[in-house]
């Protein structure tokens, strides 16, 4: 029987309810013209009876596509945003890369023109999926209003399952306004994806044959943990075999940072010790994360002398940089058990004993001076350490990308699953202070701390209306060194010291912040820093805290680019 | 060491697909040599045959980053060995210089090639075989001259291997989508 006009819906409406189905309560958006049948349902999906939504107007499409990174790392569920065709859609690709690198689960959903006018270069035409399919998980165009239900809960689905990412949905006008009777459609079987490999058992053996074997096992824990909500298993796995653990930077909340077996962070402004014994350690085992140049340097010489075993889910990175000598393709919550079960009790406190002497060199050469320093200038590590201090790790961190992401990634403690959002792979400046409002969002209880250098701050200083709009509850710390540091410190080591347009000319924040009604204040002095930094804590809603940092404040230790982690450095120069 | 390689991928019949294998090949500066698409044995997946020259390492990356494009259902890479091989040509050439030159028919004959259409102004030449096979005849035919146009076919292939390896597969994920 045909169903009558009246039990027809708009194809908008039919995305609020097959939104509403996903479970979607957050939508980050900017309104245009190819989008407006959607925000014009937004209008009754968002107030009176039908509310379903909370709607969080950004000021900038990648903007809301950080916010929705922010949202989804922190509450562990897909973070969406809606956008206009073209520029809207186009704005929307650096979030959508970041999140893929990343492994982030998002959906964006973009409008377009009509399917009559796609190819005409018609006024804000662009062909989104064309330009977002390499950089996406999935991409598709719904061209007419029944496809809805399946493609949003496809897109649900994929973004969310296995390695999670982005998945953008290209939404022609004609699709919003065409009449359909919905049907709700729930995908969760897609035959040409496999999101959960199953465990192969004889790798399993393999791998703890390998490691009951080791005399100086070393585990390299990545996101993976956390995506698979595996912390439990990994504790189990690590505390079994007596295996100290570094972790990548996105895997930093995936193992409590005052847990025993915890030797630090890895990568280029990583750990000492952990970075050196990735040299000697005979069994490495990683765990959910991806061997990316930033925590291998070198790979020619990276780790040749260990057995590698590599727990991944996605198949494709396993022998993608470095080779495998056993592979287990799996989430690590089902794979970390299986292994776990095969291990024999261990006792590895010599082999764990030797990361001291290391660890205490970096704390007397590089950690003390950098968070208590006595003389000069404020330095980030005494920034962070003292908001790190204050928050007493209850907070999440959040931070831009540059030495305020490496200090603040150092500095900052993890005792607690889902505290921190920082763009990894991509490196996207600017990622900050969007992915903050996200966070506030996504674990409305929590503080929010962000921390961004004056060049991220500037990148989508946009946003502060949005903080402003919503009073959302920001902790904005401002490492203000009038540089591009991050780029200034290479040119320094690596460059001849030719400062090549990293130094910036900075507006007055404080002038910003009054435009905007966001509380702030100053800190030059470092005895007002942490009383600063408790009044910042006490202020209800946003806040910008602006510290003057040390012009030339080297972030250390260091592996310089190409170089073998062995190689890194203490201090410049060594 | 690089050498050819055939990579075959099937996928879902969804619009867009094609952007996606090549853009794989695109990002790890692997030229593709041939290309051919078409419907494959099993209804609704698309088959793509794809050559290049790379090595055995560098042709797994491109199984793995084309298979975990989520619409492709299997990629897989072979030697020569491992396949039955066929590419097609057409050669146009001139009647004319055809007539004058009994060599001409003496190469078409040599190479196994088969005349389709003769008229007073052209032949059409069609030849079936290896890379190899449809070169020395368009290479032997071009000294004398008479050829007026060349097209090859990229390559279409199938396996050697005895199992199917995409049905085990569809049949596998069918089992977990009622189970």
């Amino acid at each position: 029987m045909t169903p009558s006009n009246q039990e027809l819906i708009t194809g908008s409406e039919a995305l609020m309810l097959a939104l509403k189905a996903e479970g979607v309560e957050t939508i980050f958006g900017y309104p245009g013209g190819s989008i407006m049948p959607v925000y014009d349902a937004l209008y009754d999906y968002t107030r009176g009876e039908r509310k379903a939504f909370d709607h969080i107007l950004v000021r900038h499409e990648q903007g809301a596509t950080h916010a929705a990174e922010g949202y989804a790392r922190v509450s562990g569920r897909v973070g969406v945003a809606i956008v206009t065709s073209g520029p809207g859609a186009t704005n929307t690709l650096t979030g959508v890369a970041d999140a893929m690198i990343d492994s982030t689960p998002i959906v964006v959903i973009a409008g377009q023109v009509p399917i009559s006018a796609l190819g005409t270069d018609f006024f804000q035409e662009v062909d989104l999926v064309g330009v977002a399919q390499p950089i996406s998980k999935w991409s598709y165009q719904i061209r007419h209003a029944e496809d809805i239900a399946w493609a949003v809960s496809r897109a649900f689905y994929i973004a969310r399952s296995g390695r999670p990412g982005p998945v953008v949905l290209d939404f022609p006008k004609n699709a919003q306004t065409e009449r359909v009777e919905f049907k709700p459609a729930k995908v969760d079987f897609v035959r040409s994806y496999v999101p959960y490999p199953k465990v192969d058992d004889a790798a399993v053996r393999a791998a703890a044959e390998l490691i009951n074997h080791a005399k100086k096992p070393l585990a390299l824990v990545g996101q993976g943990v956390e995506l698979g909500g595996a912390q439990q298993e990994l504790l189990a796995f690590l505390e079994k075999a007596d295996i100290p653990a570094g972790r990548t930077m996105l895997g930093l909340c995936a193992l409590p940072s005052t847990h025993p077996l915890n030797v630090g962070m890895l990568g280029m402004h990583g750990n000492y010790a952990v970075n050196l014994k990735e040299q000697e350690c005979d069994v490495l085992i990683a765990i959910g994360m991806r061997f990316s140049d930033r925590v291998t340097g070198s790979l020619k010489t990276y780790a040749k002398q260990a057995k590698i075993i590599h727990l991944d889910i996605d198949k494709s990175e396993i022998n993608k940089n470095v080779k495998a000598d056993v592979a287990v393709v799996a989430d690590c919550k089902e794979s970390l058990p299986a292994i776990t079960a095969l291990l024999s009790k261990a006792d590895h406190s010599v082999w764990r004993e030797s990361f001291k002497p290391l660890d205490e060199m970096e704390r007397t050469k590089v950690i003390e001076p950098a968070i208590h320093p006595t003389e000069g200038p404020l330095l980030m590590g005494e920034v962070v350490n003292a908001v790190a201090e204050a928050t007493k790790g209850d907070a999440v961190l959040v931070t831009d990308v540059g030495q305020n992401q490496l200090f603040a990634t150092r500095y900052f403690r993890y005792p607690k699953t889902r505290s921190l959002c920082t763009s990894g792979g991509l490196g996207t400046m600017g990622y900050g202070m969007p992915a903050a409002i996200g966070a506030t969002f996504g674990a409305p209880d929590r503080t929010v701390c962000c921390f961004m250098g004056d060049g991220g701050f500037q990148m989508c200083i946009e946003e502060l209306g949005t903080i402003m709009e919503q009073q959302a509850p920001v902790k904005m710390i401002l490492l203000n060194n009038n540089y591009l540091g991050n780029v200034r410190q290479w040119q320094d080591m690596f460059w001849q010291r030719r400062k090549s347009f990293t130094r910036m000319m900075n507006p007055c924040y404080e002038l910003v912040a009054q435009g905007y009604g966001i509380p702030y204040e100053a800190v030059t002095d470092r005895k007002e820093l942490d009383g600063a930094v408790a009044k910042m804590l006490a202020t209800k809603g946003p806040y910008i805290l602006e510290c003057a940092i040390k012009e030339d404040d080297d972030v250390f230790p260091m592996t310089p680019p190409g170089m073998s982690v062995n190689e890194m450095q203490l201090e410049v120069g060594e | 060491m690089e050498k050819l390689y055939t990579i075959l991928v099937f996928s879902e019949n969804i619009a867009g697909i094609l952007n996606q294998v090549t853009a794989v090949f695109t990002r790890r500066q692997v030229n593709i040599e041939s290309l051919n698409v078409s419907a494959s044995s099993t209804p609704g997946v698309h088959k793509y045959t794809i050559t290049c020259y790379c090595t055995e390492e560098m042709a797994k990356m491109l199984k793995a980053q084309i298979e975990k494009r989520i619409d492709v259902l299997q990629a897989r890479y072979y030697t020569d060995e491992e396949i039955f091989l066929q590419e097609t040509s057409l050669l146009k050439i001139s009647a004319p210089a055809m007539l004058e030159n009994s060599e001409v028919c003496r190469i078409v004959r040599h190479h196994g090639a088969r005349i389709v259409e003769v008229n007073p102004t052209y032949a059409a030449v069609e030849k079936t075989g290896t890379t190899e096979d449809i070169l020395s005849l368009y290479n032997a035919l071009n000294k004398l001259g008479v050829v007026r146009q060349f097209a090859r076919s990229g390559r279409i292939c199938i396996t050697r291997g005895t199992r199917e390896q995409l049905d085990d597969y569809l049949a596998e994920r069918e089992k977990e989508r009622h189970g």
